[in-house]
């Protein structure tokens, strides 16, 4: 048995929470100023900033392997660079 | 004794636990304070104030909340103690089984006292007596050296045997009575320690985990049997370190502390401050003829039956001394003594159940002194008497 009941996380067999979704957020890279706002408001700790175009900050990027379409991130884009589609 | 050591030092058990704690320098103390814990928090506040020591010192609402601290900062990977009395044990109780199954290695100072009601702030064992089934390794100590030497072997034992334990001083008697003790040099201390590295904590990011998850009917048994098979394997271990610190600090480090045991006919076993007062009367009589001795239980849990029941097997009577009511039944060490015999090969001496100094109430040289003498005297019987003596 696992030391203490501690149970270690795979993160390859975890479960795809993400697949429940019914809207999806969406971001227009273009927009995107690269601020970071969406990444700390993020209930689910589902986006961080990515390498987008050289000569450019890293620009927001969802992991919709978990992101469940809540939409805060859409709400708080101060640039409104974050749209919600259908999934 | 050499009056040029450097190391030689006049200070409080408590103090002396303080100066244990800052050589440890766990990074994270969550305490609450307590009479008689109070000398041990408040020298290591000073200790902090003063820059001597980096550790994130949490001031808690209450005991519950301290121990709750805990758990949380040693899941998340740091070394952690704390320290507490009396009703501050019984107010984390619900969390000490957490700590345990859990597995989490925190070190807590325990100055031993009663419980209320009637309200009574002075030392006894009822609070960690009390504790014994929780799944937390136990260390009994005698004076201030020794508040200090199980501090240090506690921490290291935690950490190698990933289980919670208790180093503890009777209160008042070891906590606030100033004794000469030795001190080991810091370096020697943190070499022994040795960094923490624990295999799993929750601020690992890239090994992620989860602490505290359920486990129902297929599963919760084999945990407890896990865990109870680590506390019996803390034995060993609390062994070799002993071993390991004697070399460092020249102080012999047992299960238990033989006194005059070896050919002795009366024994008193017992643990914490009053086997001062029983080594001196033990001298007293021996020098008379009398062959009495004591054995003094350092490590009570998990208790080192069969080592104590061998160690015992020569005795024609015991007294098993006790400053703790196990309520509707006989006292704890008198239990685990009874049945230790029991499941050995060696017969039964006779032996008497004694409670003794509840609340603080003084004890005597005298009253021990009467207790060997009742040994002598036949009383109990062979076979045991089944009453418990009160010495009030």
């Amino acid at each position: 048995m696992e030391v203490g009941a501690v149970i270690k996380h795979d993160i390859k067999k975890a479960a795809k929470t993400g697949d429940w979704r019914y809207m999806k957020p969406v971001v227009d890279k273009e927009k995107c100023s690269g601020c970071s706002t969406c990444v700390s408001y993020c209930p689910d700790a589902s986006i961080e900033l990515k390498f987008y175009k050289e000569g450019q900050k890293d620009k927001a990027d969802i992991d919709y392997d978990f992101c469940k379409g809540c939409g805060v991130c859409a709400e708080v884009c101060p640039m409104k660079a974050i749209s919600m589609q259908k999934n | 004794m050499n009056q040029n050591n450097k190391n030689r030092i006049a200070l409080t058990g408590g103090a002396a636990a303080a100066e244990a704690l800052k050589q440890i320098e766990p990074e994270v103390m969550a305490v609450y304070p307590i009479t008689p814990q109070t000398p041990i928090i408040e020298t290591y506040a000073k200790f902090h104030a003063d820059g001597e020591v980096a550790t994130e010192i949490i001031q808690v609402e209450s005991e519950h909340s301290a121990i709750s601290a805990c758990v949380g900062a040693s899941a998340a990977g740091a070394r952690t103690v704390t320290a507490t009395s009396s009703q501050g044990l019984a107010l984390m109780n619900e969390i000490l089984y957490i700590a345990s199954g859990l597995r989490l290695p925190i070190l807590m100072v325990v100055s031993a006292r009663a419980l209320s009601a009637p309200i009574n702030i002075h030392g006894d064992h009822s609070d960690v007596m009390g504790a014994r089934d929780a799944g937390w390794i136990q260390i009994f100590s005698e004076n201030a050296q020794e508040a200090y030497d199980n501090t240090i072997i506690g921490m290291k034992l935690a950490e190698k045997v990933g289980l919670p334990v208790m180093a503890i001083m009777d209160g008042f008697n070891t906590s606030h009575c100033v004794e000469n003790l030795e001190l080991l040099p810091d370096e020697k201390v943190k070499k022994f320690i040795g960094e923490y590295a624990p295999e799993k904590h929750l601020l690992n990011i890239t090994e992620p985990v989860t602490y505290g998850p359920l486990a129902l009917q297929n599963s919760y048994f084999e945990f407890k049997v896990d865990q109870e098979a680590a506390m019996e394997g803390s034995k060993e271990a609390y062994l070799e370190i002993s071993r390991e610190f004697e070399k460092l600090s020249g102080r012999a480090k047992n299960y238990f502390e033989s006194y005059q045991l070896e050919d002795a006919e009366q024994v008193i076993v017992l643990a914490g401050s009053t086997a001062g007062t029983t080594k001196d009367i033990v001298d007293k009589l021996r020098k008379k003829g009398q062959k009495v001795g004591l054995l003094k239980i350092n490590l009570f849990r998990p208790f080192p039956r069969k080592e104590i029941i061998e160690a015992l097997k020569n005795a024609k009577s015991i007294a098993v001394m006790e400053r703790a009511i196990s309520s509707g039944t006989y006292s704890p060490i008198y239990q685990d003594i009874v049945s230790g015999f029991y499941n050995s090969e060696h017969k039964m001496p006779a032996i008497q159940n004694y409670v003794y100094s509840l609340g603080g109430r003084d004890i005597f040289a005298g009253d021990i002194e009467k207790v060997l003498k009742d040994l002598e005297d036949n009383n109990p019987p062979a076979g045991g008497s089944k009453e418990i003596k009160y010495i009030k």
